[in-house]
């Protein structure tokens, strides 16, 4: 944990590590069981298929009836259960959980699809490659709504202790500029943006794309600030890149998108940095779905009562209640946090010091807008003190005085106000 | 929330895990640390206040802060909120609060001091955080107003005898004009030797612990260097267009209460602003009505005064703020 320097007057300076030499990377072998979450409510009556199904590895499961949502398994085996998972801010997924068999058997529905056709198409990366590592966001690709034409692609990674952009740039050039070349051909976008920090400027320019430097502290590789400072595009608040035409896409799933159809295999590893209780860090790989546990131990980390375990970076990540919650195919980061380690969240009040609004890259009056959040006039807070321009970078937690959980607050106010407003739209 | 399937698969592991929100790390800054660094930073000029006066200074701040922290606890008592005192808030208070007494404050003058302090001046409002007015300041404002002759430092402190003239310089100055402040050099106000509250005249330490707490990050700069500017600036431009009648910078930079105004007065954070511009106003607009008040004021010292008028426009020049980015601006 970084903690404030005794010159107190500058701002926290919150470097992102950057990755020096290619450091080793540690194989998980594939555990007995692994848990895939999709991201849509449990709905048992429309499933399409049922528990004791067989599955092959890079198969896809389509979930249910007139939908289009699927997981890819990672794993040849046989499906335990399907059961409802409820995330952060009651989002709702559907874990299926599958039982490994002994033998691994390759799934070719996608290479018969990937190679049915001379060129990529949009059909296939959207139909079999939105669950491989590093999340590509292919819906995006084809909303017609909202078309895009810029993509960014991140070779940064937006939170800190994070190197998983930074490795796949270092191991796998050549599968990003594979991947750069099937998104232009499949989205038509031409305009493909990278973001690097300076020590990958060298090793990016031999792409031959248009290669971005971003500044190497935190909280500049986050999108928002990305947009603002890379390209020069205000995007207004409450309203995401692609609202305006951006898509943001990591080298990961670039990686990902130029593998699969390279190898005709979708791609089941995901690789993140495992950060243990003395704050020392490995790179690890592992199938998509392996519960954590299996990976503690691996590394022979043992979690009593009280710690914390968290997926995701230190700032925007989520902890877990689970030792057995899985690697998803957007989890860039576990993080193990002693239950000494954890900071203490106070029920104090704001005392207004203005150390958040110094440190705030949103310009937000956080000092004022907390005190409507506190008293849950969301509304208020939205109308005039600008709780939409929030761009989640979690800051303002983390530099308070008060020890106030000021970024929860925001959230908070930002999910009940979504809330309101689809009620809002669904009774009229 | 609620875990069906994870929780069920595996009833073997019992650990309970912390499950909280981001952001997942914390810089390590704290209420109370920030109120013992302050008070480590007021330490020299305290320090220096009780080799000069005495028994006596450590008397009336050891009261003070004592019954500072005694009525925030009784008035947490009362109201039954979960009791505060832990934080140094109250300490801090208690003895800023004696810092500015003269050493001979009766002992019923500093408890009085004390509850208008804590409990007119900040708990009523709702406590730390949500006083619209500088505590302190509130309290001095109404000793001096209630019983005036006790600030009158020349007749308070006239018991004591030390090696050089024990004057308030700018009761001197206003009673006898400028004639009367010239044997006052920069270096011996600096140095303390000038008659003053227990803690405000040693100006050497105060400006030594101001920039302590500007290098921490505790105080505001803009605030203190703003404010010693505008008395420079006001002082300066009364001096030249009368110096037989208005003292130069130099008396009403180094005496009264100047100094421990700037850094620990003004900067008090739930009563000043956070913004850049606004905190320029905010401390300018200090020092500017602090000079006008010694010069042309009824009162010998402006800076309670000046600050409490700032606090009170506080709220309405902190609306000049930078844009949030990403904002729409409708009906512009």
């Amino acid at each position: 944990m970084i903690k404030r320097s005794f010159i107190g007057l500058s701002k926290p300076r919150l470097a992102y590590g950057s990755l020096e030499d290619t450091p080793s990377l540690k194989q998980i072998p594939t555990s007995k069981e692994v848990t895939l979450l999709a991201d849509c409510p449990f709905d048992k009556k429309n499933l399409l298929f049922k528990k004791k199904a067989a599955v092959k590895t890079g198969q896809r499961l389509l979930l249910y009836k007139e939908s289009d949502e699927y997981v890819v398994s990672s794993v040849t085996g046989e499906v335990s259960s399907i059961s409802s998972y409820t995330g952060d801010f009651g989002r709702s997924y559907t874990a299926i959980a599958i039982e490994v068999a002994g033998d691994e058997e390759i799934d070719d529905e996608f290479n018969s699809a990937a190679s049915g056709s001379k060129d990529a198409s949009l059909e296939t990366v959207k139909n079999y490659l939105a669950f491989a590592p590093g999340n590509p966001p292919v819906k995006l690709f084809s909303d017609k709504d909202k078309p895009i034409n810029t993509i960014v692609v991140c070779c940064v990674d937006s939170d800190l202790l994070i190197t998983t952009n930074q490795y796949i740039v270092k191991s796998d050039i050549d599968a990003i500029k594979n991947g750069i070349s099937i998104l232009k051909t499949v989205t038509g976008v031409n305009d493909i943006i990278m973001v690097a920090s300076q020590s990958q400027m060298h090793e990016l320019s031999a792409t031959g794309e248009k290669v971005n430097q971003v500044n190497d502290t935190y909280p500049s590789a986050l999108p928002h600030l990305i947009m603002k400072n890379v390209l020069g595009k205000m995007v207004p608040a409450g309203k995401t890149p692609e609202d305006i035409g951006v898509c943001f896409i990591s080298a990961e799933a670039v990686a990902s998108i130029g593998n699969a159809f390279k190898s005709g295999q979708i791609p089941v590893t995901k690789i993140f940095t495992l950060v243990k209780k003395d704050g020392s860090k490995s790179l690890v790989s592992a199938r998509i779905g392996t519960p954590a546990s299996d990976i503690f131990k691996a590394f022979n980390i043992t979690l009593n009562e009280n710690d914390r375990i968290i997926f995701g970076g230190p700032m925007t990540g989520s902890s877990v209640y689970s030792e057995d919650h899985p690697v998803q195919p957007d989890t860039d980061a576990i993080i193990v946090q002693d239950k000494d380690d954890i900071p203490v969240i106070s029920d104090y009040p704001c005392t207004n010091c203005g150390d958040c609004i110094r440190v705030c890259p949103a310009n937000i009056q956080i000092n004022l807008l907390v005190r409507f959040l506190e008293a849950g006039q969301y509304e208020a807070a939205a109308d005039q003190y600008d709780l939409y321009s929030c761009i989640e970078c979690g800051l303002c937690s983390y530099v308070c005085v008060s020890e106030m959980p000021i970024f929860q607050y925001i959230r908070a106010a930002k999910y009940e106000l979504g809330r309101a407003n689809t009620a809002e739209a669904t009774n009229g | 929330m609620v875990d069906n399937n994870i929780a069920d698969n595996n009833t073997v592991n019992t650990n309970k895990f912390i499950v909280s929100h981001a952001p997942f790390w914390h810089d390590g800054s704290k209420i109370s640390l920030r109120n013992y660094n302050m008070a480590l930073a007021a330490l020299p000029a305290i320090l220096f206040g009780i080799y000069y006066y005495g028994m006596q200074a450590v008397g009336v701040l050891s009261l003070s802060i004592s019954t500072a922290i005694i009525w925030e606890f009784i008035f947490c008592r009362i109201t039954k909120r979960s009791n505060t005192i832990g934080d140094g808030n109250a300490a801090i208070i208690g003895m800023l609060l004696g810092m500015l007494l003269p050493a001979t404050a009766p002992w019923w003058f500093v408890i009085t001091g004390t509850f208008v302090a804590i409990i007119i001046g900040k708990q009523i409002f709702g406590g730390i955080g949500a006083n619209p007015f500088n505590p302190v300041a509130v309290a001095i404002a109404i000793l001096m107003l209630s019983w005036g002759n006790v600030f009158d430092f020349n007749e308070a402190l006239i018991n004591f005898d030390f090696d050089f003239a024990m004057v308030y310089p700018l009761a001197a100055l206003k009673h006898f004009g400028v004639s009367a402040v010239d044997s006052f050099s920069m270096g011996n106000l600096l140095m303390g030797k000038q008659s003053g509250g227990i803690g405000s005249t040693f100006g050497l330490g105060l400006i030594a612990g101001g920039i302590y707490l500007i290098i921490r990050g505790i105080i505001r700069w803009e605030i203190s260097i703003s404010f010693l500017a505008g008395i420079i600036i006001t002082s300066l431009i009364f001096n030249i267009t009368d110096p037989a009648r208005y003292a130069g910078p130099v008396i009403h930079l180094f005496a009264g209460y100047t100094l421990i105004g700037a850094f620990f007065l003004a900067t008090e954070d739930s009563s000043s602003p956070v913004n850049f511009i606004p905190m320029l106003i905010y401390g300018a607009g200090a020092g500017f009505l602090t000079v006008l008040i010694r010069n042309i004021g009824f009162y010998v010292d402006g800076v309670i005064f000046a600050i409490l008028i700032m606090n009170l426009i506080n709220p309405l020049i902190d609306k000049i703020r930078p844009k949030a980015i990403g904002k729409v601006v409708e009906n512009a």
